[in-house]
């Protein structure tokens, strides 16, 4: 069986890609993108701590299973959102480079 | 035969995601982050989270990725395909790298002691997300609406929007 300290390890290695694709990218779709990696990572350990510590300590019912339900409703929300944010940023000054849209910059 | 399609999906998993971060084609990067997703779909399934691996290839190897494409497609302008990086990536390299470096010791020597992986019964998860989660659920019930009300709102023209609102019988059912 695979241990616990391996997703662990794979939801870190994940996380840190979504960090870095946020604050390297320009385009705001592909920051919503890594986001989306930051998202998963969070689930991955998650899940797999439900998995492996169901029944030690005060673990039950899988809760962990339950709060990833959550947070993919919350992405699939904050994905809608941001997207019809960018459509409208896109429209007004025709680009989806964040650093572009200065205008509450001074 | 578990640590081998565990491999098999961590690798597809962190490949997909360098995908995402490093392709310079926009539209590479959205089928990188399909990739990546469909992995941790198969990663849950080795954790026996069969109902979640469903969830997520539903909602995020559909829909999102979907919304995905439409959002690259509908902001296309002439420097797309190709997309460039922030001159602050270095930074964000070692930012990263950093995060790497805290989380990667703090699993590895701290490691907790578990059992083996078990698998939740769909029952249970049904029965604890009506009753012990039931006020969650409704907040996440409502959090949807106000997203979907307000990202209609948001990305709408404003060219007859005012005549749009009683007039047309067509206008919501999105």
């Amino acid at each position: 069986m695979v241990d616990l300290v391996w997703f662990q390890l794979l939801s870190a290695a994940l996380f840190a890609i979504g960090i870095y694709g946020v604050m390297a990218r320009r385009s705001a779709v592909l920051i919503v993108m890594s986001i989306e990696l930051m998202l998963n990572a969070v689930n991955i350990n998650l899940i797999a701590a439900a998995s492996h510590m169901e029944g030690i300590g005060s673990f039950a019912n899988f809760d962990g299973q339950l709060i990833a339900i959550f947070i993919i409703t919350v992405a699939a929300a904050e994905v809608g959102l941001a997207l019809a944010i960018i459509l409208r940023m896109f429209r007004n000054k025709s680009t989806v480079n964040v650093d572009e849209i200065d205008l509450m910059k001074w | 035969m578990a640590w081998f399609v565990f491999i098999l999906l961590a690798v597809l998993t962190i490949g997909g995601g360098l995908g995402v971060v490093a392709t310079r084609n926009v539209v590479h990067a959205a089928l990188s982050l399909l990739v990546s997703l469909v992995a941790v779909a198969g990663i849950y399934l080795v954790l026996f989270a069969e109902f979640l691996a469903l969830v997520q290839v539903l909602i995020y190897g559909g829909a999102i990725i979907i919304v995905l494409l439409f959002a690259i497609m509908m902001t296309r302008n002439d420097e797309y395909p190709r997309i460039t990086d922030n001159k602050q990536w270095p930074l964000a390299a070692i930012a990263a790298l950093a995060l790497m470096g805290i989380l990667v010791p703090a699993f590895a020597i701290n490691s907790v002691e578990g059992t083996h992986s078990q698998s939740a019964s769909l029952t249970g998860i049904g029965e604890a997300l009506f009753t012990t989660w039931a006020v969650p659920f409704e907040i996440a019930s409502l959090v949807l609406l106000v997203a979907l009300i307000g990202a209609i709102i948001i990305a709408r023209s404003d060219d007859g929007a005012r005549s749009d609102d009683a007039a047309s019988p067509d206008d919501g059912d999105n």
